[in-house]
């Protein structure tokens, strides 16, 4: 906060160049948001609309918290201590689906 | 920040002699991430217990345009999700939830400009980007309001469903949907969509709360006073995580 107090708010121009950084996020968000609605109507089911799907939703996560949250000009260790956590849900989602799949072939097959 | 000052003479200030921010970020800021951590957590659970439900039960195998509705396999998202208002009997897939996608991410972008002006204590613009943002918040709610009622009412024709009465297998008309029947597909499909898309509008609902009270403590200078806006960044955090949920309440709900 400290050093932010410096740029005074009778300069115009102040904060410029992160206004243009924001819209230029709003922009990727809006057309990755477009591409997965075209996908969802053109690309067969199966594995790689899914993998498509994961992917593009990575990146607009990553727009998201890097610049609208802006963990992405924060100091390293907190950037760390935000994503290893994460680890923990990526352990969740392949023991769930595992077991899901398990259920699967126990009440289907 | 004023702790760091140090009378004349005295020691340089080192990292664990107190008076330093750790990770050069506010404590209010701190705890806010941590908390988001949590919340993390919990929106986890909820998508990944969705996944295991799903995982757990048959898929249609058909074309998509063979779709019908029954509780037998789980249903194409697409086909459920395909009602606009004011435009009734017409089929028009993904198409709202697109719009209310849209919604947030736009308020998600007034948030960021309005911490951004509060960067340059710019008062005039951080009233006008709140009162933005919580007029997309108050638009999406209403959105998501809809989307539940038609949701429970369902469609004119209902759907038909095998259903055990009385230890039989009988064939039963199902309009809409509850916790306990669903015209859409297996009853733990509705369950889920209530949960998630209730407990992120929830999440919503709150953050529209917290955004009026921001509005209102700039609006009437509290924030000149004290001479920061950090709190506009705080719970411009939360905003954005509200909006970051939807990303993926998008992904894994209505386009997987």
């Amino acid at each position: 906060m400290a050093e932010i107090h410096h740029i005074h708010n009778q300069d115009p121009n102040a904060g410029a160049e992160q206004r243009k950084a924001i819209w230029k996020t709003f922009w990727i968000l809006l057309i990755l948001t477009a591409v997965e609605f075209l996908i969802a109507f053109t690309v067969p089911h199966g594995i790689l609309k899914v993998t498509i799907f994961i992917v593009m939703t990575i990146v607009k996560a990553f727009y998201i918290v890097g610049e609208f949250m802006h963990l992405k000009h924060e100091t390293k260790s907190l950037i760390w201590s935000i994503l290893v956590p994460v680890v923990f849900v990526a352990w969740l989602i392949l023991a769930l689906l595992l077991e899901g799949n398990a259920i699967f072939d126990a009440v289907f097959d | 920040m004023a702790a760091n000052v140090t009378t004349p003479g005295a020691i340089e200030p080192k990292m664990w002699m107190g008076g330093i921010e750790p990770m050069k970020a506010s404590y209010g800021k701190l705890m806010m991430w941590f908390f988001l951590i949590s919340d993390t957590f919990t929106f986890s659970a909820l998508l990944v217990a969705y996944g295991t439900a799903r995982f757990s039960f048959p898929a249609f195998s058909g074309k998509a345009e063979d779709f019908t509705f029954s509780n037998m396999y789980w249903p194409i998202p697409e086909k459920v999700y395909e009602a606009v208002p004011f435009l009734h009997g017409v089929t028009l897939p993904l198409v709202f939830v697109g719009i209310m996608t849209f919604i947030l991410i736009a308020s998600s972008v007034t948030m960021v400009l309005a911490v951004e002006a509060g960067h340059r204590m710019d008062r005039e613009s951080v009233e006008k980007y709140m009162l933005w943002t919580i007029l997309g918040g108050f638009t999406f709610l209403g959105c998501q309001a809809w989307e539940w009622s038609h949701f429970i009412h369902g469609t004119d024709t209902g759907s038909v469903m095998k259903v055990i009465q009385d230890g039989v297998w009988v064939d039963k008309t199902v309009f809409g949907a509850n916790l306990t029947e669903n015209q859409y597909g297996p009853p733990a499909f509705a369950d889920f969509f209530f949960f998630i898309t209730g407990f992120h509008g929830t999440h919503v609902f709150s953050g529209v709360i917290l955004n009026i009270l921001i509005f209102f403590r700039s609006a009437t200078g509290f924030y000149d006073k004290r001479g920061s806006y950090e709190m506009v960044e705080k719970v411009g955090l939360y905003w954005h995580f509200v909006d970051l949920v939807w990303v993926f309440v998008f992904t894994f709900f209505y386009l997987v």
